[in-house]
């Protein structure tokens, strides 16, 4: 079973509509994007109700780019990191245009909910939010 | 100076509160060491050979007086009395517990400072000109722009777990004194056809194992553009560098392995989609910053006593032909305060010394101090005529080495006596060497000559681009030392090229002895550098003073 993180805390899964791999998406399942996907294909995803990212390993930072390039194509659906995302990642996390974080029990019972509202605050303190205005 | 604004402030608080939590969520185990391991990284936190090692930016080596006697307190509260000073203008703090980090960062915050990425796969402490504001070749001063660079990379959402670290150095002069060929990205600042200010954007340099010179991406980029066009190399970077192997996850290797037409293509359609989300508030905050880097109020007055003094005192009139630098206003001079004392470790600092120098510099140079990538102090504006005064001071501080850019003025890495990855001892060989040539009395016939070390390949003593440069490396459990020649960091970077076999530790230094006496003979006249001789002879009668064993065995 997985956690999901949000402003509010911890939470179960309420996405009921399942998940596909990387294609063009009308229908109403979420996609689930690996961290090296080719940025050329995320125009392809504008119409997908839920993109879930895949973080294999919390060093692996790309799921941010790839967070914020879909945002600046214009999607609008809801986006999920999930994997090994820590709790002082969430503001990465949510500042790169993430809604919500999708940890597992293990990493939930080891860094508690506690600790990721700590991080709830992500909008202050914001170089970018002051530099972009 | 910059001073930290409210939300300056506010941010390095908080984010020493969270480090604080941090280092007590590792200490009751919900953090594993490999998941503190980025985050006290991302707050300059390194494990070392025998402690933590807790590394402080000087952003843009820039200090005041008051910052430096609170880098002489820490290093007396927390540490053993002294810092050292590194090759991208921090200062290091060798013997910190964990416990203590969190207070000593408090104690940075408390005047203005922090450490924060200056270690970790992320965007480094930008790093510029230590002459900024003060040298007479200057175009414009870029620390107000390495200042906003600062802003825009410091927790940066999005860069915070690149493939690699990422370093930036910006500089405003024609001579290039911030080796900006050799970073991730350098900036020159340039003015275009119709005198606007922009820079030449470099990517791709670096040092390290596989050493390569930075290509120009852009040849001129307009300044309002300059944090979208950073965000959107760092962007393509962080997607297309790799993360199979470190060795190759360098953006020199993306560069490299890609080709520049190819990152140029991706990074300008990437900069065309960042491009509108800076709405110019970057450029209202530059503003204000620039008014902070504004030049100090000059004094005019008579230089005489400089002169008289010169004439009365050789040792004083030599430490001036030494160490003091072309300054842009009349009457004054840029100071370099030597770390290399003849046999003392290159770069360490007492805590006594430091609170020296900021005494020094409250009272005679406009209350500014730099740190150069070159490991030394300087003071970037004092008069003539408090120079006498100055030199007196240091002397005092036993600060008054009278050899910046001489032979005995080394780069050196902390090598084995401190780093993890050392495969050779880097400090004892530098100190070797001065105190040889010290012996010798030579190093001011000698003249200008860089000699760099590193003792490992990573090349943090920057020895691919000394005019001599030793890397030392372990050879079945013995250390050996290769010597590069040829090497330059400037506007010309060029990387050494290798002599031929190592040495060992017993004979690098009679190595370099030959080398360096060796070239007096081969020089046209006094005025032909080692860089000049090398660059019009080629390697041959180098190799030869290097090798004479084996020129003789030819010979046979």
């Amino acid at each position: 079973m997985s956690v999901i993180v949000t402003d509010t805390g911890f939470a179960a899964d309420d996405w009921t509509g399942g998940f596909i791999g990387h294609a063009a998406n009308d229908c109403g399942y979420g996609v689930d994007l690996p961290s090296d996907t080719d940025p050329a294909t995320l125009g392809q995803l504008a119409n997908a109700p839920m993109i879930r990212i895949d973080f294999p390993s919390s060093a692996d930072g790309r799921g941010f780019t790839l967070a914020n390039l879909l945002r600046r194509l214009g999607y609008t659906g809801r986006l999920r990191a999930r994997g090994h995302v820590l709790a002082d990642q969430y503001a990465m996390a949510r500042r790169s245009g993430f809604d919500e974080v999708e940890i597992t029990d293990a990493l939930a019972a080891r860094q508690p909910q506690n600790q990721w509202l700590a991080r709830s605050d992500w909008q202050n303190h914001n170089y970018q939010a002051r530099l972009r205005g | 100076m910059y001073v930290y604004n409210d939300f300056d402030e506010a941010f390095v608080r908080n984010r020493v509160a969270q480090f604080r939590g941090q280092v007590e969520r590792r200490i009751d185990g919900s953090l594993t060491e490999d998941e503190f391991k980025p985050l006290r990284l991302m707050n300059g936190l390194y494990l070392q050979l025998h402690a933590y090692m807790l590394r402080v930016a000087v952003p843009y080596g820039t200090l005041n007086a008051v910052q430096m006697r609170q880098l002489a307190y820490i290093a007396d509260r927390w540490d053993k009395g002294y810092g050292h000073f590194t090759t991208r203008q921090n200062i290091q703090y060798n013997w910190p517990e964990l416990r203590d980090v969190p207070d000593m960062l408090a104690a940075l915050a408390d005047v203005g400072m922090h450490a924060i990425q200056t270690s970790g796969n992320t965007i480094r402490n930008v790093t510029a000109d230590h002459f900024a504001g003060a040298a007479a070749d200057e175009i414009e001063d870029p620390r107000a722009i390495a200042e906003l660079l600062r802003q825009w990379s410091t927790d940066h959402p999005e860069f915070q777990f690149l493939p690699r670290k990422f370093k930036i150095a910006v500089t405003g002069a024609t001579e290039d004194r911030a080796v900006t060929r050799a970073h991730d990205i350098g900036l020159r600042m340039v003015r275009n056809a119709a005198g606007e200010p922009g820079f030449e954007v470099i990517v791709g340099g670096g040092l390290g194992r596989t050493p390569m010179v930075g290509k120009v991406l852009r040849d001129f980029l307009p300044k309002a553009d300059l944090l979208p066009y950073c965000e959107a190399i760092v962007s393509v970077y962080n997607l297309l560098g790799r993360r199979d192997n470190k060795y190759k996850a360098r953006i020199k290797i993306t560069v490299h392995e890609n080709g520049l037409e190819k990152i140029q293509t991706l990074v300008e359609d990437r900069f065309a989609a960042i491009r509108p989300t800076f709405t110019g508030h970057d450029q209202a905050l530059l503003a204000v910053i620039e008014t902070a880097f504004a030049p100090p109020a000059f004094a005019v007055k008579s230089s005489d006593g400089y002169q008289a003094a010169r004439l009365a005192n050789p040792a004083f009139r030599s430490w001036t032909d030494t160490n003091l630098a072309a300054h842009k206003a009349p009457g004054y001079a840029i100071v370099s305060i030597s770390i290399k004392k003849h046999g003392a470790t290159p770069g360490d600092a007492t805590s006594d010394q430091m609170r020296a120098m900021a005494d020094i510099a409250e009272r005679y140079g406009h209350n500014e101090l730099r740190i150069s990538h070159e490991q030394n102090v300087i003071l970037p504006h004092v008069h003539q005529s408090d120079l006498p005064a100055v030199y007196a001071a240091l002397r005092a501080a036993d600060l008054a080495t009278a050899n910046i850019g001489l032979v005995s003025d080394i780069i050196a890495c902390p090598g084995m006596d401190y780093c993890a990855l050392a495969t050779a001892r880097s400090i004892p060989i530098a100190q070797d060497i001065a105190t040889r040539f010290d012996a010798l009395k030579l190093e001011h016939e000698i003249g200008p000559l860089k000699i760099k070390i590193s003792g490992c390949i990573n090349a943090c003593g920057h020895h691919h681009v000394g005019h001599i440069g030793i890397l030392g490396l372990d050879r079945a459990g013995v250390e050996n030392y290769q010597i590069t020649l040829g090497g330059d960091g400037t506007q010309t970077t060029t990387i050494g090229e290798r002599a031929g076999p190592g040495f060992s530790a017993a004979d690098i230094v009679p190595a370099i002895e030959r080398l360096v006496t060796g070239y007096l003979d081969l020089r046209t006249d006094a005025n032909e550098t080692f860089l000049q001789a090398y660059r019009r002879l080629g390697m041959a009668p180098f190799k030869t003073l290097l090798y004479p064993a084996e020129d003789q065995a030819d010979a046979a």
